[in-house]
């Protein structure tokens, strides 16, 4: 059914229908309406969650990890500084391989204080062990939700679905809605293959790991990782096939026969779709590649898919602070380079802290790349949209 | 008629600009249009210069930038064109709505708009139909006149049940409302 729906709504909706066991959320802007929302849900008896009001988001993610170990399907949201407080807890959850479900809003990192919309948090959190999956409006968060349960529980290893703060979270928008029953049919009732308070099957949780088999269980994580890819195109696949909506690693448009391409996540990766038809319309063969799944990373298929190209430039929505590139364009130039294709790429960083990008900043980068498929040159490497120099 | 088409509401911290925002986009919805409702996010204060913004259209919008050159634009509150410029970015094809006291010329002339101009005192109609100096949902009505994008008889329907499902214990509030929508829709002058 159609309806109209911000992104929290749409989170805090998928989140009604999966009705997980527990839900351990600490509220932080713009994620705070999920939580809300999802808190009203349980006190007018919508859902069956036990609702853990915390002290901080160190604590919900704590608790998150205890339930969800005790054998519960587990729940979350969180944004920003309320992540970062989860830092130490996202890599237990993971380490553990425990299924948790965060519902992310992506909010600029302090200081400065800002509450708006980039992807400085979960890019801090890349490497915790969590599958990431961002989402370009609505439609895609709430689509996503319902797939990461799925995912987390098969893969044994927590997942973060984003959106990106204000842009989505508070953008009312039309979206889709799976009838109640249909998502609770297809997400299928959770059934742990250990848990701690399967008192028949006593094991040991989160023990000391030395150098006699630490290495053996971190190996075996990132074996998940690997792992996972199988899954995530499993359940899309499933979902397509309930659902009747594409979703894979990446998003490709009008990207197989194009010359030039922006590679970006989120939501500036529609505002890019509108300016590539206006270019399409120009007769200048433009596309783009939003990845949905950063982690784990498709370096072999996102390579592929950018092979027959003529130049990149990537957009992205946080920084690195390394005297170098920004996160994706790393990700992207070595999927590039360890697949031997060589192709020139340049970086744009954009958006931090909400600045808006608008058709005529994704305009001039296509404009740039048209010059840079002729002379096979980067002039710049590393530059700027949008912002006073 | 453009793909898309924009709007900026103009108003004040708790004259709800943002709510008819979001009641215009879903009213669109309801006659099968897809839209975007979205409030700009700054520091927010009771009476503080505030806008929100929607995006219509006939096909999906993929859209997700701020919107600096709208269509039309809906001014809630008369005093903020001595402090805000209203106009920016609105191209002499587009039009404009104020609540105010004065008829469109005298408007015409103050805002020094090429464009069309309309007038409506909505904040008689918000008073005289429920009570309250609250310009938002007549201001709604007087542009589903001016945008001619909707059908009025659709949007009072929904606008009912959207209504009806917030105030349910207030119904003296949702047939001022609606009453004032359908009156502010039939007395806009421009």
């Amino acid at each position: 059914m159609k309806v109209a729906k911000t992104g929290n709504e749409a989170m805090a909706e998928a989140m009604r229908q999966i009705n997980p066991d527990v839900v351990a959320a600490y509220p932080i802007t713009p994620a705070t309406e999920i939580v809300m929302i999802f808190s009203q849900f349980v006190a007018d008896g919508l859902v069956d969650t036990e609702y853990v009001a915390v002290e901080s988001e160190h604590s919900a993610m704590s608790a998150c990890i205890g339930a969800s170990a005790a054998g519960a399907r587990v729940m979350t949201s969180t944004s920003s500084q309320g992540l970062a407080l989860m830092y130490e807890m996202l890599y237990i959850a993971a380490g553990l391989r425990l299924p948790i479900v965060i519902g992310e809003v992506n909010r600029a990192l302090s200081a400065p204080i800002n509450i708006h919309g980039d992807h400085s948090d979960t890019m801090g959190a890349r490497d915790s062990g969590w599958i990431q999956i961002f989402s370009e409006n609505s439609q895609e968060a709430y689509d996503s939700m319902i797939q990461a349960i799925l995912i987390s529980e098969r893969a044994k290893l927590p997942v973060m679905v984003t959106t990106d703060g204000f842009i989505i979270s508070h953008c009312l928008e039309v979206i889709d809605m799976i009838p109640d029953s249909d998502v609770k049919r297809f997400i299928g009732e959770y059934k742990p293959e250990r848990f701690l308070l399967d008192i028949k099957k006593p094991y040991t949780l989160g023990a000391i790991d030395l150098q006699d088999y630490y290495f053996e269980h971190k190996m075996q994580e990132a074996e998940a990782m690997k792992n996972s890819k199988k899954i995530i195109m499993d359940v899309a696949a499933e979902f397509n096939k309930s659902f009747g909506r594409e979703y894979g690693f990446f998003e490709k448009y009008k990207l197989d026969d194009a010359d030039i391409a922006i590679v970006c996540l989120g939501s500036a990766a529609g505002t890019t779709k509108v300016v590539v038809d206006e270019l399409r319309a120009k007769g200048i063969k433009a596309g783009l590649l939003k990845p949905r799944v950063f982690r784990p990373f498709p370096y072999k298929e996102i390579a592929s898919e950018l092979s027959k190209v003529k130049a990149i430039s990537v957009l992205d929505r946080s920084d690195t602070y390394s005297a170098y590139a920004g996160p994706v364009f790393t990700e992207i130039t070595s999927a590039l380079y360890s697949s031997n294709i060589q192709i020139p790429v340049n970086n744009y960083i954009y958006g931090l802290g909400g600045r808006d990008i608008g058709i005529a900043d994704i305009t001039k980068v296509f404009e740039e790349l048209v010059g840079i498929s002729k002379t096979k040159k980067v002039e710049r490497l590393i530059g700027y949209i949008g912002v006073r120099e | 008629m453009k793909d898309i088409i924009e709007i900026r509401w103009h108003g004040r911290g708790g004259q709800g600009a943002k709510t008819a925002a979001l009641l215009f986009a879903e009213a669109a919805l309801a006659t099968g249009k897809y839209i975007q409702g979205f409030p700009e996010y700054g520091p927010e204060r009771m009476g503080a210069p505030v806008q929100a913004f929607n995006r219509l259209s006939d096909k999906p919008i993929t859209l997700h930038c701020g919107i600096t050159n709208p269509d039309f634009v809906v001014v809630l509150d008369p005093t903020l064109i001595k402090t805000v410029d209203v106009i920016a970015g609105l191209a002499d094809t587009g039009a404009i709505i104020v609540n105010t006291e004065k008829t469109a010329a005298e408007m015409k002339k103050e805002l020094n708009f090429n464009g069309k101009v309309f007038a409506i005192n909505a904040s008689k109609i918000a008073k005289e139909c429920f009570g309250k100096e609250i310009p938002n949902t007549p201001m709604m009505g007087a542009l589903v006149k001016v945008t001619k994008f909707l059908d009025i008889n659709g949007v009072l329907e929904d606008t009912t049940k959207k209504l009806q499902k917030k105030f349910l214990h207030k119904p003296e509030i949702i047939d001022g409302n609606i009453k004032s929508i359908k009156r502010a829709y039939d007395e806009i002058s421009g």
